[in-house]
C-alpha cells in the first residue's frame, strides 16, 4: 500500500501573534508600576496582619529611623504653613515660611530648622539630620508640633501615620507616643507591611469563615 | 515595490540588465519578541504591589483618675515584657517578690507567646462566670523596656490581633521589673 508523502513544513513561525502579547504585556507592567519616590529617610518597616491599606494622602506622617530620629512629613502644604506660623508665633522661631512650605519632611529642633531649610533638597539625607528632639521628657519638641498641627486640622480629619524602623529601640517610639497623648490624639495609625495571619490561629479561622476584620 | 529604478530613461530593460529580486516583506521578529520579554520581566521584578498597611492602635487617656480606670482582674491578667535582643517574659496576675512568677518566652518557635496566650485564654474561659462573655477577665499588659526595639513592639500589638485578645494596654513599666528584665537579659546572654 503506498503511503500519502506528507509535504515538509517550513520551521518558520510567524512571531507576529507572540510579539502581540508580549507588548501587551509590556504596556500593562510599565503603566501599573509605580516607581517608589527616592527616600530621604530609609526606613525598613515591621510587617503586620493588619489588612487595611494605608492612606496615601492628607496625611501627616511621624517616622522613626534605625537611630531613633523623629522625623515629621505634612503632606497638605496649605496645613503647613499654618503650623509654620502657629510655630513662630508661639516660638517665636522665625523659620523661613516658604522654605518651610517647600520641605517634604523636617528633622531638626526649631534653633536649627533654618540650618536644616537651608540644606538642598537632595542633600537632606537621614544619616547627617538631627531630628526632632523628644527622647526628653522635658524637652519634647514633638509635642509642640503636635500642637500645632492638631490646631491646623481642628474640625478637618486626620490621618496620622506612625512609620518606624525596626531597629528603633522603644524610647523614641515612647517620646512619640508622649508626644501624641498630651495633645490627646489617642488614635493613631502604624505603617506596616502586610502579611497573612499565621496558618491556624484564631485569626485565621476568623477570615477563613470570612467574618470581617476589624483592625 | 518600494525601490527606486536606477537604470534611468522609460526604455524597457535589456537582457543584461538583472531584475531586482522581490524582496519578502516578513520581518523577523524574533529578536523584537526578545527584547519584550525581556522588559516584562524588569518591569514584573520592578514593580511593587504589596502597598503599605496600616495598623491601628488606641492609646488610654493618661488623665483619667486612678479609680475610674478599669481594674483587671488578678486571674485574668498576663503581663508581657520585652527585652533587649528580642527576649520576651512574662507573668501572669502580680509579679511575686521574688519573682518566681517572672518566666522567659520567645516571639515564635518553641515556647512561643501565642502559646502562653492561648493557654491563659483558655484558663480565663474556664473560670468565666459569665456564660455570654466568657473573655471578659482577659487583660494583656504590654510592657516594653527601654532596651527593646519599634518591631518588638508591633509583633506584640500584632500578637494581640491574631489571637483575638479584645483587651490589651501598653503601659510604662515599672523600675522594679526593668531591672528584673534587664538581669535576665544579661544572664540569658551566653
Amino acid at each position: 500500500m503506498g503511503r500519502a508523502k506528507l509535504p515538509r513544513k517550513s520551521t518558520n513561525i510567524d512571531m507576529t501573534a507572540m510579539c502581540d502579547v508580549a507588548f501587551l504585556l509590556l504596556s500593562f507592567f510599565i503603566l501599573t508600576t509605580k516607581f517608589k519616590p527616592a527616600e530621604a529617610i530609609a526606613v525598613t518597616t515591621p510587617s503586620s496582619v493588619a489588612s487595611k491599606v494605608a492612606p496615601s494622602k492628607d496625611f501627616v506622617l511621624v517616622t522613626i529611623d534605625k537611630d531613633g530620629k523623629v522625623f515629621l512629613t505634612i503632606d497638605d502644604k496649605s496645613k503647613r504653613e499654618q503650623v509654620v506660623n502657629s510655630i513662630n508665633t508661639t516660638k517665636n522661631a522665625g523659620i523661613d515660611v516658604a522654605k518651610f512650605k517647600a520641605a517634604s519632611f523636617i528633622g531638626a529642633s526649631f534653633s536649627g530648622l533654618n540650618a536644616f531649610l537651608s540644606i538642598s533638597e537632595e542633600n537632606r539625607k537621614g544619616n547627617a539630620l538631627p531630628g526632632i528632639p523628644c527622647k526628653d521628657t522635658t524637652n519634647n519638641e514633638l509635642t509642640v508640633w503636635m500642637q500645632a498641627i492638631t490646631e491646623a486640622y481642628a474640625g478637618t480629619k486626620m490621618d496620622l501615620l506612625l512609620k518606624g524602623d525596626n531597629l528603633a529601640k522603644y524610647p523614641s517610639f515612647k517620646g512619640v507616643l508622649t508626644a501624641f497623648k498630651k495633645n490627646n490624639i489617642q488614635k493613631f495609625q502604624m505603617v506596616t507591611n502586610p502579611e497573612n495571619a499565621p496558618a491556624g490561629s484564631e485569626l485565621f479561622k476568623k477570615s477563613m469563615s470570612g467574618e470581617k476584620m476589624d483592625n | 515595490m518600494a525601490e527606486l529604478d536606477t537604470s534611468g530613461g522609460g526604455h524597457k530593460k535589456g537582457p543584461g540588465v538583472k531584475k531586482g529580486k522581490k524582496l519578502s516583506t516578513r520581518v523577523d521578529l524574533t529578536p523584537m519578541v526578545d527584547l519584550g520579554f525581556l522588559l516584562i520581566t524588569f518591569f514584573i521584578f520592578t514593580t511593587t504591589m504589596s502597598q503599605p498597611t496600616a495598623m491601628k492602635l488606641l492609646l488610654p487617656d493618661d488623665k483619667v483618675k486612678p479609680e475610674e480606670q478599669n481594674k483587671a482582674k488578678e486571674s485574668g491578667a498576663l503581663t508581657i515584657l520585652m527585652g533587649a535582643d528580642n527576649h520576651l517574659y512574662y507573668y501572669e496576675g502580680q509579679l511575686k517578690p521574688d519573682a518566681s512568677n517572672f518566666l522567659s518566652a520567645s516571639y515564635n518557635g518553641e515556647n512561643s507567646i501565642r502559646d502562653v496566650i492561648l493557654k491563659k485564654k483558655a484558663y480565663v474561659r474556664s473560670i468565666a462566670t459569665d456564660p455570654n462573655d466568657p473573655e471578659h477577665d482577659l487583660v494583656v499588659v504590654i510592657k516594653p523596656s527601654q532596651y527593646c526595639n519599634y518591631k518588638n513592639v508591633i509583633d506584640i500589638l500584632d500578637e494581640m490581633s491574631i489571637n483575638v485578645v479584645k483587651k490589651f494596654a501598653l503601659v510604662d513599666i515599672f523600675e522594679t521589673e526593668e531591672q528584673l528584665v534587664k538581669i535576665s537579659d544579661a544572664s540569658a546572654k551566653p
